[in-house]
């Protein structure tokens, strides 16, 4: 029950002992068995697709874990290969795994009706990744939420400010080294004037 | 009075009795709509459940012609400016109804973004619970600031007539 | 970055041809569709940052900001310290206004009446929701997101629960999907009839604000009979849904169905003829199919651009291929072809409803995995296992394995998708929301940019967007 840091801040471990690594490839069939999907991934090294089932349904969609090195490349690359439908954008924070926080992009092929959903990895000490926001309009705004919930910046965006919360914020929330800001409840029976 | 009897009639109360009446029936709501309850809010104000039965059917864009500021939802932190701002733009006498679990206390979300309670930020004379509170009982709560407001003084939010 | 595809190619070729042909209808052709990158760009003063949040920085390279012919135009940038300012004036609307539904905020710069830029401003409404979820197990996380979309509260809870499904490698029995579907189909129909009464009011048809509500209300009544609550339902949980439907629920949604059929031929009448409303909504706050897929519009809003795209033909979810239905297209992808489209939206719906009741199948309402489920009553008593199962279920949670998982549905609005990893345990180590509204509302300046003051209240009321949302 009490083994997630959400609600503790003086407890937080320091950056140097997060030991466990985050393997970004392993040495399996590079790519996968789709077509679609193969042909837009093909290109790029180190990519690993893995394909799900969704729930009460019989559509599947196709995971790509991607090296930060080649984020922009693979976006380019899908995005070539027919996945022209920007979905959403996010970032997540693996804490006391390195590298620490996750990104990741949501594509959809109309033609094929494939979805995409490619996810990479950046450092606590640099997380920064290049923008695609000039290679997709819409990612625009899901960086800056992704930046201020979560402190990865991205490079080249052209107005990497705030979003939801107020500009003179400090901290990123959404980390899992951010306490989640509650206030303890006190129950004041009887003080209410009748 | 007028119409049942020809002759001319005279009706005797107080002052005070008499504005505090004036008061409650045309009571104008601000439109401060946030989150779920304003969707009720604006439920209450249609036709199934007709709050223009109270005189209170106009929900003013402005908060200068408003008397009732009703802060149907959630209050975050970068919204509280805001509220605060437009309750000190109502004219005097000004009441403010608090509707809502979040709106009052927060309400589930007890985090980092929300106003744990619109009271933090202005002064509340009603609060209605619920989740969102239903057409019922958000009027159950304005017919209760009228019940209120006919029996106190008449003065406005400073204590001073 | 290439452009591979041809994106009209969803519309029939002979309609492509009558659309550009018949563009030339004067109306639409009053309003042209907004390309950047056409127009010569306007130097702007300094001191207009008036926002809470910065402006575009200078120096930034303008090649970024142009993006194969679709430039984002939503930032303010100063070019020139010296110029006159001239009669541009930055107006604020929201983020307390009666249009804005709810609290979004818009700068808009205008010369005149005339909108040259608009920059949308969010997070008033910012609840977090995403980081309250960590903290609530997989049991009771359907009442969180229940409240993020509160226009469509059912919507929210079936991508959430179709998503920890798909974490835990679970079914549903038919009986909940046929619910799902029904549940979900109503919740359209009352989103649909909320949004056709607020653009009537936002465009001053005050009319229908007042048959809008009143239609939605016997949608709402059902809900209540069935789930107990008006909004917020917290009605479909992970494994299926929380309680069976009521006695005499074929009578009430066959009562509803007439009702609000009778009350949608209404609103034609009141509507499709009307000159004010056709003059406010035809050729503006349009959206090509290009843009639709940039930005990442879904629903109603991009089929009205005539992007063939709904995730219950696509990927269908919950059985609801089953059922017979037509995906209404738009072809201007302006206002009016949105109300059409969400007119015909809720005749869809209304048909897929009476499906489900013809065809509602018999059994269990939820799962019976004694992993997911508790056990009866009844149960705990008599089996040691059952007491097991439901006191684990009840200071644990349901115990989700690691992965990461996505699922999305086909809201009033569009995609609902929820993004969640888990880490093994009972709570989700990180859940994020795919809001539509959040896209819509990013493609507003691309509507709004060089229309009218008073077609921006239109454009707004048709993206529908709900704050609560885009903020969550």
């Amino acid at each position: 029950m009490a083994d997630e840091p959400v609600n503790k801040t003086d407890d937080v471990p320091e950056m140097d002992e997060m030991v466990e690594e985050h393997a970004t490839s392993e040495p399996e069939t590079p790519v996968t068995d789709d077509p679609v999907v193969a042909a837009a991934l093909g290109e790029i090294p180190g990519v690993l697709v893995t394909e799900h089932d969704q729930a009460s349904s019989d559509a599947t969609y196709h995971q790509a874990i991607v090296p930060s090195e080649s984020w922009v490349d693979a976006v380019v690359a899908a995005k070539d290969a027919g996945f022209t439908f920007f979905i959403d954008l996010y970032a997540a924070d693996h804490f006391r795994e390195a590298p620490r926080f996750e990104v990741g992009i949501n594509l959809l092929n109309r033609r094929e009706r494939r979805r995409l959903i490619l996810r990479t990895r950046v450092p606590y000490d640099a997380p920064t990744l290049p923008t695609v926001s000039h290679i997709f309009a819409g990612a625009n705004f899901y960086e800056r939420e992704a930046f201020d919930l979560l402190g990865v910046e991205f490079t080249g965006h052209p107005d990497l400010t705030r979003i939801l919360l107020p500009d003179e914020w400090e901290g990123h929330p959404l980390r899992k080294d951010h306490a989640v800001g509650a206030i303890p409840v006190e129950f004041k029976a009887g003080s209410v004037d009748l | 009075m007028a119409g049942i009897s020809s002759e001319p009639g005279f009706l005797l109360t107080t002052v005070e009795k008499g504005v505090n009446w004036a008061r409650t029936r045309s009571m104008w709501p601000a439109s401060f709509g946030l989150a779920c309850c304003a969707i009720e809010m604006m439920g209450t104000g249609a036709a199934h459940n007709d709050l223009a039965r109270f005189g209170m059917e106009v929900f003013r864009a402005s908060p200068r012609q408003a008397d009732l500021m009703i802060v149907a939802g959630r209050v975050s932190q970068k919204m509280a400016p805001v509220l605060r701002q437009v309750y000190d733009q109502m004219a005097e006498p000004k009441w403010v109804l608090s509707m809502g679990a979040c709106a009052s206390t927060g309400g589930m979300f007890n985090n980092y973004a929300l106003v744990q309670g619109v009271d933090e930020v202005v002064p509340v004379d009603m609060y209605v619970p619920g989740c969102p509170p239903g057409p019922q009982s958000l009027m159950h709560g304005i017919l209760s600031l009228h019940q209120l407001i006919m029996d106190g003084e008449i003065r406005n939010s400073t204590g001073v007539l | 970055m290439s452009d591979t595809t041809d994106l009209t190619a969803d519309v029939p070729a002979e309609e492509v041809e009558e659309a550009s042909v018949s563009v030339a209808e004067e109306r639409r052709a009053a309003h042209d569709v907004w390309v950047s990158g056409t127009e010569e760009r306007m130097p702007f003063a300094t001191g207009t940052d008036e926002g809470a949040q910065e402006m575009l920085p200078s120096d930034i390279d303008p090649a970024l900001a142009i993006q194969e012919g679709i430039e984002v135009d939503d930032d303010y940038v100063d070019e020139d310290d010296d110029h006159d300012f001239g009669d541009r004036q930055i107006i604020n609307m929201g983020p307390q206004h009666p249009s804005t539904h709810g609290v979004l905020r818009l700068q808009m710069e205008l010369e005149g009446e005339t909108v040259v830029r608009v920059k949308p401003i969010i997070g008033y409404l910012h609840t977090g929701m995403e980081k309250t979820a960590e903290t609530l197990n997989y049991a009771q996380g359907a009442t969180n997101v229940t409240r993020m979309d509160y226009l469509s509260p059912f919507h929210n809870e079936l991508a959430y629960s179709l998503t920890v499904e798909q974490l835990l490698g679970i079914d549903v029995p038919p009986r909940a999907n046929a619910i799902r579907v029904l549940m979900t189909e109503l919740n359209r129909v009352s989103s649909h009839l909320l949004w056709a009464a607020t653009q009537g009011m936002d465009i001053g048809a005050l009319s229908m604000m007042i048959y809008g509500w009143r239609e939605r209300e016997t949608c709402l009544d059902f809900f209540e009979k069935t789930t107990g609550l008006r909004m917020n339902h917290n009605y479909i949980r992970v494994g299926g849904v929380a309680a069976d439907l009521p006695d005499g629920w074929r009578d009430d949604v066959a009562s509803l169905i007439t009702t609000v059929s009778r009350g949608v031929d209404e609103y034609e009448q009141l509507l499709n003829e009307n000159p004010i409303f056709l003059d406010r909504t035809m050729g503006v706050g349009v959206i090509t199919p290009k843009e639709v897929e940039q930005f990442g519009i879904t629903g109603p809003m991009a089929r009205a651009s005539g992007v063939n795209w709904d995730l219950r033909k696509e990927m269908p979810y919950c059985g609801i291929d089953q059922y017979e239905f037509d995906v209404p297209l738009g072809k201007y992808g302006d206002v009016h072809d949105r109300y059409e489209v969400r007119i015909a939206e809720i005749r869809e719906s209304l048909k897929i409803v009476e499906q489900v009741m013809d065809s509602m199948p018999s059994g269990d309402y939820r799962t019976e995995d004694r992993k997911v489920t508790p056990p009866p009553r009844k149960r705990i008593d008599e089996s040691m296992e059952a007491l097991i199962h439901h006191f684990k279920l009840f200071t644990e949670g349901i115990a989700v394995p690691p992965g990461t998982a996505y699922q999305a549905v086909e809201g009033p609005r569009g995609e609902i998708g929820c993004m969640m990893i888990s880490k093994g345990g009972s709570r989700p180590w990180r859940m994020h929301w795919r809001a539509p509204s959040f896209a819509a509302v990013q493609a507003l300046p691309v509507m709004m940019t060089d229309s009218l003051v008073a077609d921006v209240v239109a454009s707004l009321a048709s993206a529908d967007p709900v704050l609560g949302d885009v903020d969550r």
